[in-house]
């Protein structure tokens, strides 16, 4: 079996020459696409989509990209996939710890949001990225909360969050319909009608996503559901 | 009573002339000073009861307890010295960690046990360290049923249905003889565990003891938790009453 990896590259990296700097992690290979959030009163939603991306091709149809951490607090993930998969684990295990310690203090949403600031920009700053935009949400001291951090390290807080193609295509619609006293019901209308337009939209998009809600009651997440989406309109372009 | 095993019982490297390790068996004395820990295994789970004796009215209620988590879904009652179970507890924590690590699940309860009762064993070899003062029960809903397992001092350890360390052990193991708990689910059998633990208390000895109660099944969903407050309270209120019960009986009789 021939390998692209040659004995010479093999012997010459072990003798500790390096041909400039280290390349694999900075390019994502299989991604997710846009994570949609927004807050209700009472608590946030969230949307992602069920695709897992290899470049141009629709690869895995049926990843989760939403996270349940504890009753509180959930995160949604953009981006490469294995990436997500490691925070995934470090995560679980810190909810773990949480439980094991027995003071009933679990990992809320800020927490969490500043933790993962703090990581990804150190991984950034030594040139090894995590390649993923994490949106963090959940309840903090009775109140919804919704934070972003992206592979840079760039954080921030709003009540309405969306990452990639979203922040282009989406977050102008919800910050129309937005309210300070949304209700969940809408925000859910909000967050399907914006899935819908981003199937329609972004060509890295697929029609089956989860729908994630956290608020006093809990945390839980709803899925696959899938976008009733109208073509009707196509007849009528030239 | 005890034999004194002078000179071959200063180090737990050491064997007497009848093959006996002192240093161990002195060990599993330590845990005969501590409150009485019963777990019951049950039809669809396994229940832990702990006697926290309170040797002081200052402390805290809650402070020192004895009943822990190891990750999500197994739970461990100690008795004996509870810095060395902390140890205990520690480790278990981190062999879960590796194995979920790993092998991306839960760990399976057999499993855990026989790599934590090698660490305790280990202890047990060599005289620059003692072996643990401690005596460790553990029990979780596994896949195949529930499952309840006992490590002592010198690192064995046994499955069990139902098992007893500390101060009471031999009138707690007669009281859950009398019991057909293997059919009870983990309901009815938390108050009845309570009972146990509240019939074999010695007032005139040890004055206060916190009653401490956790539970791992089907009904928790595989997960382990401590007892919720009102399920807690019915239960110490039926031990409570079946004391009572019991006395006032004797009074009638005599």
């Amino acid at each position: 079996m021939s390998s692209n990896l040659s004995f010479d590259s093999f012997s010459t990296a072990i003798a500790g020459s390096h041909a400039g700097p280290k390349k694999l992690t900075q390019t994502p290979v299989t991604t997710g696409t846009s994570v949609l959030a927004v807050k209700f009163n009472g608590g946030v939603a969230f949307g992602a989509d069920t695709l897992g991306s290899y470049g141009s091709l629709a690869r895995f149809r049926n990843c989760e990209r939403l996270l349940k951490i504890n009753e509180s607090t959930m995160i949604g993930c953009m981006g490469d996939y294995a990436d997500f998969q490691h925070l995934k684990d470090i995560i679980e295990q810190m909810a773990i710890d949480d439980l094991c310690k027995d003071d009933n203090i679990t990992l809320s949403p800020r927490s969490l949001h500043s933790w993962l600031t703090r990581v990804l920009y150190n991984k950034r700053s030594k040139m090894d990225p995590l390649w993923t935009t994490v949106v963090v949400g959940g309840i903090e001291k009775g109140e919804g909360f919704l934070g972003f951090v992206d592979k840079l390290g760039t954080a921030y807080k709003d009540p309405i969050i969306a990452t990639g193609y979203g922040s282009m295509i989406a977050t102008p619609l919800m910050r129309n319909a937005w309210r300070p006293d949304l209700t969940q019901a809408e925000a859910v209308k909000m967050v399907e009608d914006s899935m819908r337009v981003m199937f329609y939209r972004d060509a890295r998009a697929f029609h089956k996503y989860h729908l994630g809600i956290v608020t006093a009651d809990g945390c839980q997440i709803q899925g696959p559901l899938e976008v009733q989406p109208d073509w009707s309109i196509a007849s009528l372009i030239r | 009573m005890s034999s004194i095993g002078t000179g071959y019982d200063l180090s737990a490297s050491q064997f007497s002339p009848d093959g006996r390790v002192f240093q161990v068996e002195y060990a599993q004395k330590a845990i005969e000073n501590s409150g009485t820990a019963i777990g019951l295994r049950g039809k669809n789970g396994v229940v832990f009861a702990m006697e926290k004796l309170v040797t002081s009215k200052l402390y805290e209620p809650g402070a020192n307890r004895r009943l822990f988590g190891i990750d999500r879904h197994i739970g461990m009652a100690v008795g004996g010295l509870l810095a060395d179970a902390r140890q205990i507890v520690e480790t278990s924590r981190k062999e879960s960690s590796n194995y979920r690590a790993e092998y991306g699940g839960d760990v399976p309860l057999r499993y855990l046990t026989d790599r934590v009762a090698g660490y305790i064993h280990a202890y047990t070899l060599y005289s620059a360290v003692r072996p643990f003062g401690c005596a460790v029960i553990l029990g979780s809903q596994e896949p195949t049923g529930p499952s309840m397992y006992m490590i002592d001092p010198s690192g064995v350890y046994y499955g069990y249905k139902g098992c007893a360390i500390g101060k009471a052990k031999q009138a707690a193991k007669t009281e859950m003889e009398k019991l057909e708990f293997s059919n009870m689910n983990i309901r009815e059998l938390v108050k009845e565990a309570a009972k146990i633990i509240y019939m074999v208390h010695d007032e005139v000895k040890d004055k206060a003891f916190e009653l401490e109660l956790s539970w791992v099944g089907e009904d928790t969903n595989g997960l382990h938790q401590r007892v919720p407050d009102d399920i807690f309270a019915e239960a110490e209120t039926f031990a409570k009453n079946s004391l009572k019960e019991d006395s006032d009986s004797e009074i009638d009789e005599s």
